[in-house]
């Protein structure tokens, strides 16, 4: 087999062990910078205190190598597995799921997953990851994990529009959305939008959106225009850093879109907190 | 908008003093719990049995607090959402409790609970765990170690800060906010 490369799950387990504890160590550089860009614009006293103390945060944290947030998340696990990869010695997804409980348990990071929804009983170890996989062109394996925290996601919402709704309909929705939060979802917030697709895939896309890096926006320039129209209008919500006051209520605002059905217009927001953790590498 | 300092349990006068947007530095003892701890306490006082703790003047803190390492007191302790313990909340009141920390805003019955009981809901920043952990001295499990991090843990703080969201009389310090913006 030619220009097949082959990657043991075993290097797979242990380099999402160390993704998750790096994620729940260190907030993103591109995260830390904007929290402190948003306290020099921030005009309420209040919030700058409240952005100046979740500055601090982290820096204790990753000083000592303990958890931003003791909300530690539910793991999401993106993979993009090239498709000359072979991988080899065992079972992907267990493989994801052994570093998952090795980098929670090693880590000393909160163990926040009930087998069964209603029956409870926690798995102790914060599996099951939440697994996405792709096949890409090529022979490497890129990892990510999101630790996604539970306060934000429960203010995330997703609606089935009618197309007569449209776009006007989609940007009230978004902006009802942070509203709705409120102080609730710990912001200032990272705000993930997805516009298109299916029922399940524009919630995808919302969730993608928040992987984004801030400071870029989508590469089409009607849809960069929505993320800063967005922005702009949650700003003016004055809810401010831990809903205390402010103009700081997002940190960003990320759009994704797909094409739609002539039926459907689907809108998603994916809310993340300040806390907005993600770790990657490339095997 | 004024600062103070009190000590757990909380004193009926000093509790009803507190104004919507005032800061508290608590010390002494605070004990946890979230959904299901408050589950089972509410399940118990819905079956007229008596409670395993002691809640008259108790400030309750809704955390989950991620584990130790060795030599720390605690690992990160930030509030959690306050909002999905709204259920519950009233029936506390009723046992006595005068303080609860969280973050996000409460529901109207739990903001009459705490003006007809003379308790206050107060805000911690919630994604600053670690700050927040400096102020916790010592962190032991009371109730429930079964439910892991949302056992009932009984927290010694010093000059843990919070802020004053619902005061004895009915004000909302993020109703205040909004109607500002």
């Amino acid at each position: 087999m030619p220009n097949v490369r082959e990657v043991h799950v075993d290097e797979v387990a242990g380099a999402v062990a160390r993704l998750c504890r790096q994620a729940n160590y260190h907030l993103p550089e591109d995260v830390t910078r904007a929290v402190e860009a948003a306290a020099e614009r921030e005009t309420s006293p209040v919030g700058r205190e409240i952005l100046g103390q979740i500055a601090e945060n982290a820096g204790i944290a990753a000083e000592e190598q303990v958890p931003l947030c003791q909300d530690t998340g539910f793991t999401v696990v993106y993979l993009e597995v090239g498709q000359d990869v072979h991988l080899v010695g065992g079972d992907l997804t267990e493989a994801v799921n052994r570093g998952v409980a090795e980098g929670y348990v090693g880590g000393f990071l909160r163990k926040s997953i009930l087998a069964h929804p209603w029956e409870g009983g926690n798995t102790g170890d914060n599996t099951p990851a939440v697994i996405h996989t792709e096949i890409v062109p090529g022979d490497r394996l890129h990892i990510r994990v999101l630790p996604k925290g539970g306060g934000s996601e429960n203010k995330s919402r997703l609606a089935m529009l009618r197309p007569a709704d449209g776009l006007e309909g989609a940007k009230r929705f978004v902006v009802e959305t942070v509203a709705m939060a409120g102080p609730d979802a710990c912001p200032p917030l990272i705000v993930g939008v997805g516009i298109g697709g299916t029922f399940d895939k524009v919630a995808d896309l919302a969730k993608r959106a928040i992987l984004r890096p801030i400071g870029r926006h989508h590469p089409r320039p009607e849809v960069a225009a929505l993320e800063r129209e967005l922005y702009d209008e949650i700003e003016r919500l004055g809810i401010g850093p831990q809903g205390l006051g402010g103009r700081t209520t997002a940190l960003w605002v990320a759009v994704e879109i797909f094409p739609r059905h002539i039926a459907s217009f689907p809108v998603a927001v994916n809310i993340q907190c300040h806390s907005a953790r993600q770790a990657e590498v490339v095997l | 908008m004024a600062e103070y300092r009190l000590t757990t349990p909380l004193d009926d006068a000093a509790v009803r003093r507190l104004r919507a947007g005032d800061r508290v530095l608590l010390s002494g003892r605070l004990y946890t719990a979230r959904d299901q701890a408050h589950k089972r306490l509410v399940d118990l006082i819905r079956a007229g049995e008596p409670l395993p703790l002691d809640l008259s003047g108790q400030v309750i803190y809704y955390v989950g607090p991620s584990p130790a390492r060795p030599g720390l007191p605690i690992g990160a302790a930030g509030p959690t959402t306050a909002g999905r313990m709204d259920p519950y909340t009233p029936a506390l009141l009723e046992r006595g409790v005068k303080g609860l920390i969280g973050k996000g805003r409460r529901s109207r019955e739990v903001r009459e609970a705490l003006a007809r009981h003379g308790a206050v809901y107060l805000a911690a920043v919630g994604g600053a765990g670690e700050l927040l952990a400096r102020r916790i001295k010592k962190c032991s499990v009371l109730l429930y170690p079964d439910l892991g991090p949302e056992a009932i843990h009984v927290l010694e703080v010093e000059d843990f800060p919070v802020i004053v969201v619902n005061d004895t009389l009915g004000n909302d310090l993020y109703e205040e906010v909004a109607a500002q913006a």
